[in-house]
């Protein structure tokens, strides 16, 4: 296989591939998840499950109060590399044609030094998370392989687009190919790993809330 | 691996639901529950980062419900959880936690993880690991009815020393009172004035209430060491008297434990609603003072503030009724920084300080309660649970503070209107 049409494959069969394990491993997660079910509450209910739960869910997105530096930091750490990959995905415009070429939708792309930007403050910060989880005893107690791999994971495909855009390291097709693969293996790893909080973060923040809510809590 | 190990690890399986998976599922080890723990805070050991505390039913988890989880252990590539773990993990789970529930405010993915100490409890003391202190007073709850051994002569004694101070007579086995009280067996052996305070109070607004002889006892040690079995037959011998005696209302005393094991865990340890209410006896007298049926007079006009019980408050749902009351007898109530929802545990509660082994530790956890009081210098705290009350008193007296612990319901009756008594004099100086 040349290199041309390993290029073809990954953006062909292999992205579709990865997109079914990501659909179908998170559609299993989530179910999964459901489906051990919880106890019915027989104890007489002081609060609303639902509306505690969403207004969980929303106040978990800020910073609350007696938050210590290490909370300052996971918080706006954790919303830059967020929001850098996010935003590095959704409005670089190669990618809004790829999205055009599938959906047949698109819309306006930012600049591509924007696009470096959050690209680089995206990596910036993972860096730096990945520091600290070394240099804080808590964070690196707490921490196993799985934080290493996703780590690497997510980093991936923000360091090989901007190689790319850059035409830096690789001929572009390979660089192109390495582009590709890395962000298909994010994608199937979402389900399979601790990356899928970025769905069930949703539901964990519902449960803390609705349970807090029941007894007239507001958490 | 032994019967009552295994028997352990199948009952942290069962006790995996939903929330537990979607918690661990969630969890990304940003350590921000670490700051939000007395245990931690005031030692910085990471290993008393409260998620941490649950790593060995994490990775039970991890083995029995993740795809790569299941595949590692078929292949035997993941350490079963051992015996020797749990051993370990005793001391985090029991003498590192006192269930304040402060963690599960905090955490950014939204991780209830009191919840899950509530369970992982469950599975430690089936394996037979829970300590030693905590186990004596479960199994004294169990066979005397009382924690700390208890019984009903010692109550009727007090009883009988409370009516001679008050002239008021405290009802026992009424049968269709409005209301059944409960204690805790703190408040009848260190802090009887509670009982008085609420027979003056009751007595002035005209409520109809009782003790019940068979089941005065309103602490669940069952809850405490994660046992719901004996949870539920504490609960059970409280639901039977309440119905025997065929009362609307069963109050839960000046104690955080005993209004959790009985006001949310109680009906679903017993499989059943209850045919009465649960009311705690902050709602009853926030209630009475809605309804202008707890007049009170003169103000404690020196500065003071209050300790939130965290069961009652945080996990519990009665957080502004206490505020209010204490507004009717404080002329300067000053907040603490971090209060209500958000405050800091007393380091006693969750059978902490039944834990002989803990008491160290505990005092060491104390020291969060002092900068606090430190920093508003006051000299006078009030609160509203017996456990709080004991711990702080000893943290208190262990750091040489001159600052007096008291029980709101106490302080609201000597501040009764009717009440021409020295001590209401005395407190309002």
């Amino acid at each position: 296989m040349t290199s041309v049409e390993l290029l073809i494959w990954v953006r062909g069969p292999g992205l579709q591939l990865s997109l079914a394990a990501f659909i179908l491993g998170m559609t299993y997660r989530i179910l999964q998840t459901y489906f051990l079910g919880r106890a019915k509450n027989l104890a007489e209910p002081r609060g609303s499950e639902w509306v505690h739960g969403i207004k969980t869910i929303w106040w978990r997105s800020f910073f609350h109060p007696g938050m210590t530096v290490r909370g300052y930091f996971t918080i706006i750490s954790g919303y830059m590399f967020h929001l850098g990959f996010i935003v590095t995905l959704l409005f670089f415009d190669q990618h809004i044609e790829l999205f055009k070429s599938w959906t047949g939708l698109s819309w306006p792309a930012l600049p591509p030094i924007v696009i470096t930007v959050t690209a680089v403050l995206g990596i910036a910060a993972l860096v730096a998370v990945l520091v600290d989880r070394f240099a804080d005893p808590v964070r690196y107690l707490l921490s196993d392989y799985q934080d290493y791999l996703c780590w690497t994971l997510t980093v991936l495909p923000l360091v090989t687009g901007l190689l790319l855009a850059y035409k830096i390291w690789l001929p572009y097709t390979s660089l192109l190919t390495v582009h590709i693969i890395s962000f298909e293996l994010l994608l199937v790893a979402i389900p399979f790993t601790k990356l899928s909080h970025v769905f069930t973060i949703f539901i964990a923040r519902w449960y803390n809330g609705a349970i807090a809510g029941y007894r007239g809590v507001q958490s | 691996m032994t019967v009552s190990v295994e028997r352990g690890i199948q009952t942290l399986k069962e006790h995996i639901d939903a929330p537990v998976a979607s918690f661990f599922t969630t969890c990304v080890h940003c350590g921000m529950c670490a700051d939000a723990c007395l245990f931690y805070t005031e030692t910085k050991d990471p290993k008393y980062t409260p998620i941490y505390k649950l790593k060995p039913m994490r990775r039970l988890w991890h083995q029995e419900y993740t795809f790569w989880g299941k595949l590692a252990a078929k292949l035997g590539l993941s350490k079963p959880v051992t015996a020797a773990e749990l051993k370990e993990w005793e001391e985090l789970v029991y003498d590192s936690c006192t269930m304040c529930g402060r963690c599960s405010m905090t955490c950014p993915v939204g991780n209830d993880i009191v919840y899950m100490i509530r369970k992982m409890r469950e599975g430690m003391v089936a394996a037979g690991f829970a300590p030693e202190g905590l186990k004596a007073a479960t199994k004294r709850a169990i066979t005397i009815g009382s924690p700390m051994g208890v019984k009903l002569p010692a109550l009727k004694n007090q009883i009988k020393h409370i009516e001679t101070d008050t002239g008021l007579t405290i009802p026992v086995d009424v049968n269709g009172a409005e209301y059944m009280a409960l204690l805790s067996s703190m408040e009848i052996m260190n802090f009887p004035e509670y009982i008085g305070a609420i027979a003056k109070i009751f007595h002035s607004a005209g409520i109809s209430w009782t003790l019940a002889s068979d089941a005065f006892e309103a602490t669940n040690s069952g809850i405490q060491i994660g046992s719901s079995d004996l949870a539920a037959e504490l609960v059970a011998r409280v639901v039977a008297a309440a119905e025997r005696l065929k009362v609307a209302y069963v109050i839960s005393p000046e104690c955080g434990h005993a209004y959790m094991a009985l006001r949310w865990e109680g009906p679903n340890l017993i499989g059943r609603p209850f045919s009465f209410k649960v009311i705690h006896i902050l709602e009853l007298l926030d209630q009475l003072r809605a309804q202008n049926r707890l007049p009170v007079t003169g103000k404690i006009k020196e500065k003071l503030t209050l300790h939130d019980p965290c069961q009652i408050v945080r996990r519990g749902g009665v957080v502004d009724e206490p505020r209010r009351l204490l507004d009717m007898v404080a002329a300067d109530f000053e907040e603490m920084e971090d209060h209500g929802v958000m405050n800091w545990c007393c380091g006693g509660g969750g059978g902490v300080s039944a834990n002989e082994r803990a008491s160290k530790l505990k005092l060491t956890a104390f020291n969060r309660k002092r900068h606090q009081l430190e920093a508003l210098g006051v000299n006078t705290l009030i609160t509203a649970c017996a456990n709080c009350r004991i711990t702080l008193e000893e943290g208190l007296e262990f750091n040489n503070m001159d600052v007096v612990v008291l029980g709101l319901a106490e302080t609201l009756a000597e501040h009764l209107e009717q009440q021409t008594s020295s001590s209401a004099t005395t407190a309002t100086q």
